[in-house]
This record gives structure tokens, sequence and C-alpha cells, in this order.
């Protein structure tokens, strides 16, 4: 049996699914339940400094896009953060950790960008018991108008600094939540670090306008006729949360740094890919606002077993294990050839793989054979580029395979060599330079 | 049980109105909006796609489907109208499991097609509620087509002439147009009188006149259309009925399927319809099947249909079958009428003689049996009514080629009376269409009619 238990900078949780700070865990009531469910732990809601609250809209906070049979995909909001009193707050979430010690218990903390109201806020957070704090710097909407949240972020020096205040007054551990919305996620992360930060955790929502209501021609969602950008997550956010995971978890001047995953997790896979790519554990919420905690029992079924099958006993033989892996692209093998494999047995003819090949890529896929419907590659034009996989509609249907040393791609003449050669050295670069190892 | 289900004989109201109107609803209640959407999002959009070929009219299924997950329904209904105007019937009675729905490749692929015909109903329904007319009349060309018969085929020719900028006259020998749709379909495949509906939207267009109670050969002759008109296209339908040619079947009792259903039709009080209470019906194809299943919904306590071969050979689809055994049909196969039992003027039974294939041919075992009933109906096929006259026949049916062409100049014939394809609502608006381009190429000076 796999064992699922996490230590995330000194935070112990019984398994690495917490919950991301967002509505979710805006209550004791909701705090609760969630880990009556099973949850490792929670990030609370966004706490702000001491005095009136912010206010919410009282119009719709959510927006969102759907694939088949209204399944959502993408979900934004323009909700800031908590706006219920400090001391309430505070006060339930010292009743928590007091009612379930085993559980992680973040506090996430936005307060105006001075070293004054950072040192206000953190004793206070300190005397709940909180197992750590993660700061919000990474909401891209209302808050950043006011210099905080995303406007925090997206300027590295002011990471380090607000980074280096809370480790200057508190001695709980610092998570630093990293936005999106910036053009090199590594720059605040290496801020982070140099501030002294024991993690990060990413990212937070996405810039977006969900879609636009062409009765109206206003924005979704729209407030009394009115629209904002709002931020983005859910499934589509996946594949853009793991490349900056990625690059983090690679970069020398980081690497090595505890990543707190976050982005569009829904299922225990989402949670190990996260995890391979160098996530210490992940953090989840729109999967919990779109079909309520349970999901998280199919998350620790789903990852302990996949972990049994796989041998792997704790997270740490997970952790980073796919980082080695990502490179650039000027160092992928130019020497590794594969072409598209068409199962007749499964393949229902549906002639998608045709057409996106014939009309978008490389006239490589047949439509018939001796008058009969047939699809079937065509090796001598096969650029092996995967689109035909990507659309076909059945599993496994149509699958990518090497060429094997020593046979010639018929599309080149070239023999498979089985040599690694890539882009540096290639004698079409200008910029060539000399033989290179391959990429670690 | 209705007490009025135990009544002897052939009586009417053996249901109380409420049975008889949900007995009588839609078979297939149309998709909501969400349901069109989940469904359509089922369409894989293929390549040259399967479906559309195997579809009569050639609709191009992929592209509606789309318009419709993409909530344009509209768009959809025009897309399927180009092809098929009467695709609000056809969607209701095409027989798509052996058609666009056998096709699928989600078909071959999980054995669930994408509910193709349910689709085009949802998308046809939303535009023609909304009285969306997708067509414009061409500049007249001061010509004027006869078209004989105003059902599916006859209608498919007159709309599609009509767009072309030629005037067509329509004659009928019903009182109301719409030809099977209207006299020879079940109920419940057309109800909220759908067939009157579609013969307005079809005619919406313009330039269409029907002249009702004219029939060819009585009130009408060819030869004076032919000097009366432009050109004259024929789409007459099958209007004899075959008999049975078993001892006693002129007994009273003895009935024509295409009678009852047309009756069951026009009826405008269900309760008043007589039924037996023990129906025989012969026959193995879709009349056959809407004439059992009717009778069952009309209160008959047995129905039975008798075919003369094996269940591979009806005409009637697996899905039809499959109908009438759920609805309460019990399906006899092997078996042929050999005499109706009689007391005074009252039928009682219908000797039927076991068959069996000897060197191929059908043949009687000479094992007969009886089935005691109170009324037969007889569903083994219709015929031409006319002897034909001055047209070349082929197998029963005025002979046509590939665009609708019958042996006389100037005159074309499509649909169930003409040869080519099966007799479906779909294969008979494909060859009304298409005779109509051919019409339109002859007369402009495209063609040799």
């Amino acid at each position: 049996m796999a064992d699922l238990r996490n230590t995330f900078v000194g935070i112990k949780s019984p398994n690495p699914f917490w919950l991301a700070s967002a509505p979710p865990t805006d209550k004791q009531y909701n705090v609760e339940r969630a880990f009556k469910a099973g949850w490792g732990g929670v990030v609370w809601k966004t706490l702000g400094e001491e005095g009136p609250p912010v206010v919410n809209v009282n119009g719709p906070r959510y927006g969102a896009i759907w694939g088949a049979d209204r399944r959502l995909l993408g979900l934004n909001n323009i909700e800031l953060i908590t706006d219920r009193p400090l001391q309430i707050n505070l006060q339930e979430m010292k009743a928590v950790k007091m009612n379930w010690p085993d559980r992680a218990l973040i506090a996430s903390i936005m307060v105006p960008c001075e070293e004054d109201a950072w040192k206000a806020i953190l004793p206070l957070v300190e005397e709940t018991g909180a197992d750590g704090i993660e700061l919000n710097f990474g909401c891209p909407h209302g808050m950043s108008e006011r210099g905080m949240g995303a406007a925090v972020g997206q300027v590295p020096e002011y990471v380090e600094m607000v980074v280096r205040w809370c480790k200057q007054y508190t001695r709980m551990p610092v998570i630093t939540k990293l936005t999106p919305n910036v053009t090199d996620v590594r720059k605040p992360a290496r801020a982070a670090k140099h501030g002294g930060t024991d993690a990060v955790s990413l990212i937070n929502t996405i810039n977006s306008i969900v879609s636009v209501d062409l009765d109206t021609f206003a924005p979704v969602p729209t407030v009394g006729g009115k629209g904002t950008h709002g931020g983005y997550c859910g499934p589509a956010v996946k594949p853009i949360a793991l490349h900056m995971v990625a690059e983090i978890a690679r970069d020398p001047e980081t690497s090595g740094l505890p990543i707190s995953g976050i982005g569009g997790i829904t299922t225990w896979r989402d949670a190990a890919e996260f995890l391979a790519l160098g996530a210490g554990n992940v953090q989840v919420c729109t999967a919990a606002m779109t079909y309520g905690f349970k999901i998280v029992e199919e998350m620790i079924s789903g990852l302990s077993n996949w972990m049994d099958e796989k041998g792997h006993r704790t997270l740490d033989d997970i952790t980073g294990r796919a980082v080695r892996n990502v490179t650039d692209w000027q160092f992928l093998n130019l020497e590794y050839i594969s072409k598209a494999r068409i199962n007749q047995e499964l393949c229902i003819k549906c002639g998608r793989c045709h057409i996106a090949c014939e009309d978008t890529s490389h006239q490589a896929i047949t439509k018939e054979k001796n008058g009969v419907r047939y699809f079937e590659v065509m090796d001598d034009e096969c650029v092996g580029c995967n689109l035909c996989v990507n659309v076909c509609p059945v599993d496994d249907c149509i699958t990518m395979e090497a060429l094997p040393i020593g046979t010639v791609d018929e599309r080149t003449g070239r023999v498979v060599t089985g040599q690694y050669a890539n882009w540096t050295t290639h004698p079409n670069n200008p910029m060539r330079k000399g033989a290179v190892e391959p990429a670690e | 049980m209705a007490q009025g289900v135990l009544k002897q004989g052939i009586a009417p109201g053996r249901l109380d109105p409420a049975a008889l109107a949900a007995n009588f609803s839609d078979l297939h209640p149309p998709l909501d909006r969400h349901e069109a959407h989940v469904e359509a999002d089922r369409c894989y959009f293929c390549y040259d796609a399967p479906c559309m070929n195997a579809c009569p009219t050639s609709i191009d299924i992929p592209l509606f489907i789309r318009q419709i997950a993409t909530d344009n329904p509209v768009g959809a209904a025009e897309t399927i109208f180009e092809q098929n105007i009467l695709g609000g019937m056809c969607a209701r009675v095409c027989p798509t499991e052996q058609l666009c729905e056998e096709a699928c490749v989600r078909e071959e692929a999980e054995g669930k097609p994408v509910k193709i015909g349910m689709l085009q109903r949802y998308a046809t329904d939303i535009a023609m509620e909304g009285h969306y007319q997708f067509f414009e009349r061409a500049a007249p060309t001061g010509k004027t087509i006869a078209v004989v018969g105003a059902g599916p085929a006859g209608l498919a020719a007159a709309h599609r002439l009509a767009t072309k900028g030629h005037d067509v006259v329509m004659f009928d020998a019903r009182p109301k147009a719409g030809g099977l749709n209207e006299y020879g379909i079940a109920a419940y495949k057309a109800t909220d009188d759908f067939a009157q509906a579609e013969v307005d939207y079809v005619t919406a267009i313009g330039g269409i006149d029907i002249r009702h109670g004219q029939a060819l050969g009585r009130d009408l002759s060819l030869d004076t259309l032919q000097a009366e008109y432009d050109a004259v296209f024929l789409g007459l339908g099958l209007g004899g009925v075959n008999a049975l040619r078993a001892e006693n079947e002129m007994a009273s009792g003895v009935d024509n399927a295409v009678d009852f259903i047309a009756g069951l039709r026009q009826a405008s009080d269900l309760a008043s319809l007589p039924i037996g209470r023990r129906v025989v019906v012969i026959g193995g194809g879709m009349t056959a099947i809407d004439a059992a299943v009717q009778s069952r919904l009309l209160g008959a306590e047995e129905v039975t249909m008798v075919y003369r071969r094996g269940k591979e050979q009806m005409s009637a689809s697996l899905f039809e079958q499959d109908l009438a055994a759920a609805k309460g049909v019990t399906i006899r196969h092997w078996m042929a009428p050999k005499r109706v039992l009689t007391d005074g003027d009252r039928v009682t039974g219908i000797e039927l003689a076991y068959t069996t294939l000897v060197d191929g041919n059908l043949a009687e075992t000479g094992e007969t049996a009886v089935l005691a009933c109170d009324q037969v109906f007889k569903a083994i096929g219709q015929t031409l009514a006319t002897d034909g006259g001055a047209l070349e026949l082929a197998g029963g049916k005025i002979a046509v080629d590939g665009e609708g062409r019958t042996s006389l100049r100037g005159v074309w014939a499509g649909g169930d009376c003409a040869t080519g394809g099966d007799d479906l609502t779909v294969t008979a608006v494909a060859e009304g269409r298409d005779a109509a381009e051919s019409i339109h190429r002859f007369l402009m000076g495209g063609g040799n009619g």
C-alpha cells in the first residue's frame, strides 16, 4: 500500500491534496466538511488587513466554458479575498486547527505592500496555530487594482521585499503564491527564493474573459451591463500550470525549491503529473467547486493504486521524476524518427485523420484502397507530427512508432542511425557550435 | 382492463379517450435543446461522411449536426432542406437504422449511432414552427409543369421547380395533399397534423397550385396534360392493392390495410373507429406493421401478423418489427392465407397454410392452421392503379431512367409509381427533386427530355 503521507516545508498532512485558497476554504463550515471528506489540508481563503472587510459584487462572480454535455472545462471569477471580518476568520481557523490537528492549515494573506501591514497581521495569524502562510501575489482582479495580489507578483523586487518581511516577522513557513500573468515565471520565483521563501505555489488564476454575451455585447460574467477580466482556472489551465511548474523545477537558480502545484487538477492523474514535474504537493479548487469535496476519495484511491502498480512507495519516489526529461527544443534528438500507424481493427473509418492531414498538414494518409474507404499512413509523406493521433476519436487506434535503427526513412531516404544529434550541431543552424553532449 | 376491449366482433370505443390519446401520441418525443446538444456532440464530423452517402437525398448530415451543436438550428434546417424539402417528415418516418444511422461510424465503434433522425427533427421543427423560409423563386420562366400526385415525390418536384421560376399545377385524387404522408403512415409517426403543416410549408414558396379530386385516367388524361403543359411529372403512388388470392376474401371484415390506415389518419375521433377484438394482418412490410400496431393501439385484444416467408425476408425494418412486438403484436412467419372463415356475413377466422422453400421457391407444406379472428387486414403490397397507357412499364411500375424520364418525351415520373429505388418517403423525395432538375434542364434548353 503506497504511503501518501506528505511533508511539505515541514508541514505534515495525511495526503498531498490540499484545497487552494478560494471560496471552498472561506469558512469553518466548509473547511470541516472538506476535512471530513478526506482532504489533507487547506489554504484558508485570503485574509486582508484588520478593518472593514472588502466587499464583493452582488451580481454574478463566475463565468465558464463548457465541453460536450456542459462539462465544465474552464471557470473564471471576479471574487475578491475574504469579505468576512478578520477576527472571525482567525477564530474559526483556530477552532479548525484544534479540531483537526493532523491536517494542514495554511493562512493565505494579502495586505498592502507596506512593511507595517505585514508586520501587524503575522502575529495574529501565528496565534491561530496555522501551520504556515501563503502570500497571495497572484489574484489578478480587483485587488491588483489596489496595488496588491498580482500587482505585487508581477514585480520581482516587490516579491522579494515582502517575502523578506514575512521571514523576518514570523517563524511560520512561507509559501509564495505566484501569478501566471507574467512573461517569465522564473523571475518572480527567483525573487521569492532570494527573499528567503520556503516554497512557491503556482499557478494563481489567469487573466481572462470567458465569453461575450452577444445579445448585450458585454463580457461574461456581466454585472449590471458591464464586465471585467476575471481569473481563469479549471482543467483548461492545467497545461499552462504544468509548464510553469516545470520551468521553476528545472531552473538552476530555483531547482530544489519546494513547489505546491496548482492549476486545473481534477483527477489523481493530474496530481501525479504535477508531482512528476516537481511539485511536492498539490492544491485543488475548481474540481471541488464543480463536483463537491467527495472527489478527493477518487484522487487518494487513484494515486495510491497507480503508485502500487508502479512500485512507488512514497511521494518522494515520484516528485520531480519528470523534470530531467524537460529540456529545450534545441536539445531534442533530430535523429529520432517516428511514423503514425493506424490499427485497422480499431479504425471506425471516420476519416478525421485523413482530412486533418490532407487539409492542414502533410497529405500522408490515404482515404481509400481498391475503391473502398481505407485510411493508411504513407510513410514517404509522414513527418511523424502526431496530429492524426490527437484528432482520432478512438483510443490507441493511431500510435506513433519509432523507426528501428538501420531502417530507411522513406520520406527522406536516410538511414536511421540511432545517433543523437540536435539543432545545436545541425548544418542548417547558422549558430551551430561544435559537438554538444545530449541533455541530461 | 377497459371493458371495451372485450366487446365481441368489430366494434368502436374499445379504449377510453385518454388511453387512445396516449397510445397515439408521438412515438419518439422530440429532443429538447439540451438533449439535442448532447446528442450533436457525439457526432465526429467525419470526412466524406458515411451517413451522408447512405442518405438517398444526400443531406450534409455532419454539417447540420455541427450547426445544431453550435446552437444554430435554423442553419441546420437550411442544410437539410437544401437537399430534402420534406426533411421534417423524413426525420419522422425514415428507417434511419437502415440508412444514415446504420452507416454512422459510432454504430461500428459502439453499436450506438448518433440519433440523426431525431436531430434532423429537432432542427426542422424549429425552422418550420418559426416559419423560416430558405428559398426564393428565380425569375419567372413562363413555363408551367403539371405534377400528378401531391405526395412526397410530387411535392419535392414541385418545390424544386418553383425555386427555378417555373409555375406548377398539382393534381391529386384525394381531398388533401401529402399522399402517403397524409394517408399512409401510422398516426403516431406524424402527430399534430404534421403532414398538412409540411404541405403548407413546402407550398409557401409560391407558384404551386394544388387541384384536388383529380385522378389520372378518371378526370385527367396524360395526352391532355402533355398538350397543355410544358412538362409532366407523375408521382401517382400505388393506388391498387394486391389481392390475397384466398377463398372468401371479399367477406365483410376483410379490409385493405391502406384504407384502415388512411381512415385512422382522417378520423376526428379515434373512439369512433371500429376494430376487431382479434385482428389478423397479412403481410410483412411497413404497411402491415402500421396496421397491426395501430389495431393494438385502438384496443384490439389479439393482433397477429402473418407473413409467408421468414423474418429475414420481411421488408419491415428490424426496428419496426421490434416496435410491433413491443406493442403486443404476435408475428407468425412461414404461413400464407388460404381461406377466410365466416359465419354468415361475419369473419370468424382465417385458415393458413404453412409454407417452406423448395428449391428456392415458396411452397405449402400441406399442413394448415386456423387463427380465430374478427377482422383481417390485407397488406401484401400495392400496385399501379393505371395500366400506364402509352407509358412503358417495367415490373408493374412506370419505367424511368436515372433522371426520372419516362418513355414519353416531356413526361417524368418518380416515387413509388416509378421504377428504381426503395419505396421510401426519402427515396420519393430524391426522385422528385432530381426529376425537377432534369425537367428544368430540358425546358431551359440543356437536355433532351
